[in-house]
This record gives structure tokens, C-alpha cells and sequence, in this order.
């Protein structure tokens, strides 16, 4: 069975959230939309629930914590040198760093996990992408069986589609 | 209003400049020149070309360092801090503010390095172990600062970045100029997928929540450099928030003073309204009240203490050799902000103008005050040399830190999107409410 790939072209994003939900319930396809700005109608259609970024976050910044705390506590013990009649290992000073450290490799290890997550970056587009995508146009792409093919079609226009293109097949 | 609209205005603003634009950059680039020869006579002749005398060893670069720094502040105020706040007004200023903030805090960095005088050794702030076998000394509130700014840095200069990502991508997809393979690389292949939105929305709400602390840490660590000394003018516990204070406050001069003539150069009036200015003024009023409370509050304790030699500082500081300088500063921050309280002048554009600038020559002048005012003043009446008088040398390099921050503010809002077209778009779709970014996503 091959592969095809459909795009329904919208003018407005309802009509994409509307025809991202009818394919995705009767299950015709993969889906994805496009969008030149966050739509939560075309989130809630689509959305598998909160984004994983959030892990990401949270381990960079328990790593950033415990590297903050780990590095002057090593660097003191290595060079131990009193300074101001403090202990060795001040433990107050040290959370200024900890506290940076942690912030840093938390924002650092979120936007790991935002290109990760998303793809990025990628060489292409895609063959059906459209630059009107990041103006003032929706689209939503349906990668189903050819079998699927008139079914996913009727449902993006039903929805109102501009503009239905499909590649391969 | 349109998303094509939208899309046509504002990349619009990235078309060839008129001679204005290339006067004010011909400008900026003759005042930098100016600063480099300043700083390459600095680095030839020795840090005694600065008019550094002891014990004022701490003076204009370090005045510098802590003004750009506070410049920055505001930026993450507007671009992160009112979003978490749900401020919808800040759509239209935050990305100006955001690259505001990015690039004083590159300015900033450079005067510790300038301040070295052998700036060849700056890496010796870097922990790991330099010539001499020795780690930093991370008891120093001077190591906090690396790790405060190059955190900050690295932190704001991301957020600007992946903010701007949907936006290089619609450059990408209309610009056709040379240009248009700076944005195809720098858009990472953006397409604007719900995958990609969703993790791009969760992205951006924590980069909000992370920079919040952070800013308050920076001018709080910032603030130690002085604080934790025991000189008599620095040695107070209410540094911390009075010099945060004090950062928004004199950012939020700054952000007005850039967006003024911005917005006219750039034709963003529809987008960039008085309602903007007018709320960015009304935030200038708290912050310049609490900046006012902290000068109460220092001369306060000084006397309250009955400590001498506090004492001692803060009368000179009122009645010394400094007293013009602090009674400018005074004026400047506490009695013209006042007028805002007046909606006339809060909608007045050339007044805000103009009182942007008193206010950051008030906010420069508050820390020359502090820092070389307290230096000049120490415990032993031997030392006390009056007031500091800079050298040739110094005014070079910080009219050369002005030319600096400007230019790169020039190069950035005639190639990148100086307003955030996905969050104005996104304002347009829910009828003008807040943008609906949040940390949890509808699911």
C-alpha cells in the first residue's frame, strides 16, 4: 500500500481546526497543521497533551544545581586557601553559583529539548509546504493509504479548504 | 487587522534604509571609532591614563559597567516578567526591549575588561585554574558577576533568539534579497507544524519563568560587588533591591528613549501606540518612588546608626564636592519622574523624550555618586581626595559604549523583525487579548 500525502489550504484557522479534528477522529491519517501563529483550536484538535519540555527544564536545572554546588566545593578542596576567615567550604557564597548554574543549564537543557522535540534543525520544508504559511494561511497534512486518499480529501474540503495538493501515491 | 497586514508592515521595515538611518549610523560608527582609540591608547600607555587616583580606583568603567547592566533590566521586565503577568500591551514592545536588553548587557561586559587594564588576561575570571596554579575565589562577590552576566547573557540572548524564530521564517519565506540565506539558516527549518507550536509555547513560557529570578540575582549580585565591602556608602543591606529598582527604572528611560524615534523611523505608529508609552511611563512612577525611598532610607540609617563614619559620607555626599552631582541625581530620579503622575505628560511624547534622558543621566550620575562619591570619602580624612575628575581617555570609551549599544540596535531593527509578528497575530486572533502563550498548554 503506498503512502500519500494530502494538504488542505485554509484561510482561516477554524476551518483548519475543524478538518484537523474530522481526520484525526476517523483516524484517515497521520496529521499535522500549520500555522503562522499558536492556535489552541488547532491544539486542542491535535494536541497529545502537555509538551515533554518540561522534563528538559527540570533536569537541566537539578543538574545545573548540583554542578553549581559540586564545582566551588572541589575547586576550594583542591586550592584550599583561607580568604576573609571563612571556611573553607562556605556553603552561602556557594549558592550565588548554584543558583546561576541552575537557571543556565535549565534554560540551556530547555531549548535542548524544544529543537529535539520539534525537529529542529531541518534541512526542507517538504514538497507540499507552503511560504503563505507563515502569513496568512492554515494548512493541514494528511499522510494516509491511498485507499484513505478520497476520504481525507472530502473531509479537508468539507471543512473548507482553499486548496487541496497531494504528492506521491 | 489582517495577518497578511501584519506581515507587510512589519517586514516592510526591513526594506533599504533613507539617509537618515545611514547619518545615524555614519554617527554612531565616528563615536566608536573614538572609544576604540581610547581604549587602544588605554591598552598602550597603562590603566594610568584613566584618571584613577588612590583610593577612587573604582570610577567610570565601573559606573558604566553597573548602568548598562541596570539598562538591560527592563527588557526582561517587559519581555518576561508582563507575560507572566498576562499584560497584553506588551506585544508591541517587547521584542525592541528584548534585543535592548541582549545587547547593553554585551556593552556591560566590556568594562570589566576595559577596567583590568591588562584586559589581555581577562580569562584568568574563567574558573579553572590560571598560571599561578589557583582556582577563583568563588567567596568573591567579583566571581558571582561572571557567572550573573555570562548566565544572563546567554540567557537573554536565547530568548531573543527563539522568539524571533517564527518571525525569521516568514522573512525567510517573503524576503528575496541577499539576506534571505540568513534567515533560511537562522530559522532552523521552522515550518510552524502544531508540534512545533506547542513545544515552541511550553519553550517560551519557561523561558519566562527562568529569567524572572534571573534578573533580579544579576543587579542583586551586581549590588554585592559593593554591599559586600565595608566602606562607609556601599556597605548596605538594602542594596539588593534598591539597585534592581533602580535597573527597571533607568531601562524603562532607555526603552522609551529608543522607541520614540523608532517607532517614526520604522512608520510602526499603528502598532507601537501612545497607550504603550503611556503604560511603559506609569511604570516608571513605582520604580522611581522606590529608587526616591532608598536615598531616604540610606541617609536615614546613616544617621539612625549613629556609625561616624556613615554618617560622615552621606553629609558629605549632600554638602561635598559631590553635592551637585547628587542633587542632580536626586532631581532627575525623584522629582521629574513625579510628573508622570499627569496623564498630559504620560501622552506627551517629546516631554517622555525628555525626561527618558534626565532620567538615565540621573540614574549614570546615581552610581558615579556611589561608587567614586564613597571611594573619595573612606575612614582616614588623609585620603580623601574630593572629586573625581575624568580623563579624555574615559569619556572616550564611554561615549564609544553609546555608539556601541546603538549600533547594534540600528543593524538589528533594519534586519530583523523589531515587533513580534506571531504575537501580534496571535493578539488579532483572540480580539485583541493577551496572547495566549502560557506554561500549560490546552490539551
Amino acid at each position: 500500500m503506498s503512502q500519500i500525502h494530502i494538504l488542505g489550504i485554509f484561510d482561516e484557522a477554524p476551518k483548519a481546526a475543524a478538518a484537523a479534528d474530522a481526520l484525526r477522529t476517523d483516524r484517515l491519517g497521520d496529521v499535522t497543521a500549520y500555522a503562522p501563529a499558536l492556535d489552541h483550536g488547532i491544539d486542542a484538535a491535535l494536541g497529545p497533551g502537555k509538551s515533554p519540555v518540561r522534563v528538559f527544564t527540570l533536569v537541566g536545572g537539578i543538574l545545573g544545581c548540583v554542578l553549581g554546588f559540586a564545582f566551588p566545593i572541589y575547586t576550594v578542596l583542591d586550592s584550599p586557601i583561607i580568604t576573609g576567615g571563612k571556611p573553607i567550604v562556605s556553603i552561602p557564597p556557594f549558592v550565588v553559583i548554584a543558583f546561576e548554574l541552575t537557571i543556565l543549564l535549565a534554560a540551556l537543557m530547555t531549548v535542548a529539548g524544544f529543537l529535539l522535540l520539534s525537529g529542529l534543525p531541518r534541512v526542507g520544508r517538504g514538497a507540499l509546504y507552503d511560504p503563505r504559511f507563515t502569513e496568512d494561511r492554515w494548512g493541514v497534512l494528511v499522510v494516509c493509504v491511498s485507499e484513505r486518499a478520497d476520504a481525507a480529501r472530502a473531509r479537508l474540503t468539507q471543512a473548507g479548504a482553499e486548496e487541496v495538493r497531494h504528492a506521491g501515491g | 487587522m489582517s495577518f497578511r497586514k501584519i506581515n507587510d508592515d512589519i517586514l516592510r521595515t526591513l526594506q533599504a534604509p533613507g539617509p537618515l538611518y545611514f547619518a545615524g549610523l555614519g554617527l554612531v560608527l565616528a563615536v566608536l571609532l573614538w572609544g576604540i582609540y581610547g581604549w587602544t591608547h588605554q591598552i598602550q600607555v597603562g590603566l594610568g591614563v584613566a584618571g584613577y587616583e588612590p583610593p577612587i580606583l573604582w570610577a567610570v568603567y565601573i559606573t558604566n559597567f553597573v548602568f548598562w547592566i541596570g539598562i538591560a533590566h527592563s527588557g526582561t521586565l517587559i519581555s518576561a516578567v508582563l507575560f507572566l503577568f498576562r499584560a497584553r500591551w506588551r506585544t508591541a514592545v517587547a521584542r525592541a526591549s528584548e534585543a535592548m536588553t541582549v545587547f547593553a548587557v554585551m556593552t556591560a561586559g566590556l568594562f570589566p575588561i576595559i577596567h583590568l587594564g591588562r584586559s589581555w588576561l581577562v580569562y584568568w575570571l574563567i574558573p579553572y585554574p590560571n598560571e599561578r596554579g589557583l582556582w577563583v575565589n568563588f567567596r568573591s562577590p567579583l566571581i558571582w558577576d561572571v557567572f550573573a552576566i555570562t548566565t544572563y547573557l546567554t540567557v537573554s540572548a536565547l530568548f531573543l533568539y527563539l522568539g524571533l524564530i517564527p518571525d525569521l521564517a516568514s522573512a525567510r519565506d517573503r524576503i528575496q534579497d541577499g539576506r534571505r540565506h540568513l534567515y533560511r539558516a537562522l530559522a532552523l527549518g521552522w515550518r510552524g507544524t502544531d508540534r512545533q507550536w506547542r513545544h515552541f509555547n511550553s519553550l517560551y513560557g519557561f523561558f519566562a519563568a527562568l529569567a524572572t529570578p534571573l534578573v533580579v540575582s544579576v543587579h542583586s549580585v551586581v549590588s554585592w560587588d559593593f554591599a559586600m565591602s565595608i566602606l562607609p556608602g556601599w556597605h548596605s543591606t538594602i542594596f539588593a533591591p534598591y539597585f534592581v529598582a533602580g535597573a527597571i527604572f533607568s531601562g524603562l528611560a532607555m526603552v522609551i528613549t529608543l522607541l520614540i524615534p523608532m517607532r517614526t523611523l520604522l512608520h510602526l505608529e499603528e502598532y507601537i501606540t501612545l497607550q504603550h508609552f503611556e503604560n511603559l511611563a506609569k511604570l516608571i512612577i513605582p520604580t522611581s518612588l522606590i529608587v526616591s525611598y532608598a536615598y531616604v532610607i540610606e541617609f536615614f540609617i546613616a544617621w539612625y546608626t549613629g556609625n561616624v563614619f556613615e554618617r560622615g559620607t552621606f553629609v558629605d555626599r549632600a554638602s561635598g564636592s559631590y553635592a551637585p552631582l547628587f542633587w542632580t541625581t536626586v532631581v532627575c530620579n525623584c522629582v521629574i519622574p513625579l510628573s508622570l503622575f499627569w496623564k498630559r505628560v504620560r501622552t506627551n511624547l517629546g516631554a517622555l523624550f525628555v525626561i527618558s534622558i534626565l532620567i538615565n543621566i540621573g540614574m549614570w550620575l546615581e552610581r558615579f555618586v556611589i561608587i567614586a562619591g564613597s571611594l573619595a570619602h573612606s575612614f582616614d580624612p588623609a585620603e580623601w581626595v574630593g572629586l573625581y575628575r575624568p580623563t579624555w581617555v574615559e569619556a572616550a570609551i564611554t561615549a564609544g559604549s553609546f555608539a556601541w549599544f546603538f549600533l547594534f540596535f540600528l543593524l538589528f531593527v533594519k534586519n530583523f523583525p523589531a515587533i513580534s509578528m506571531t504575537e501580534v497575530k496571535e493578539m488579532t486572533a483572540h480580539g485583541g487579548a493577551t496572547p495566549s502563550h502560557s506554561l500549560e498548554p490546552s490539551s
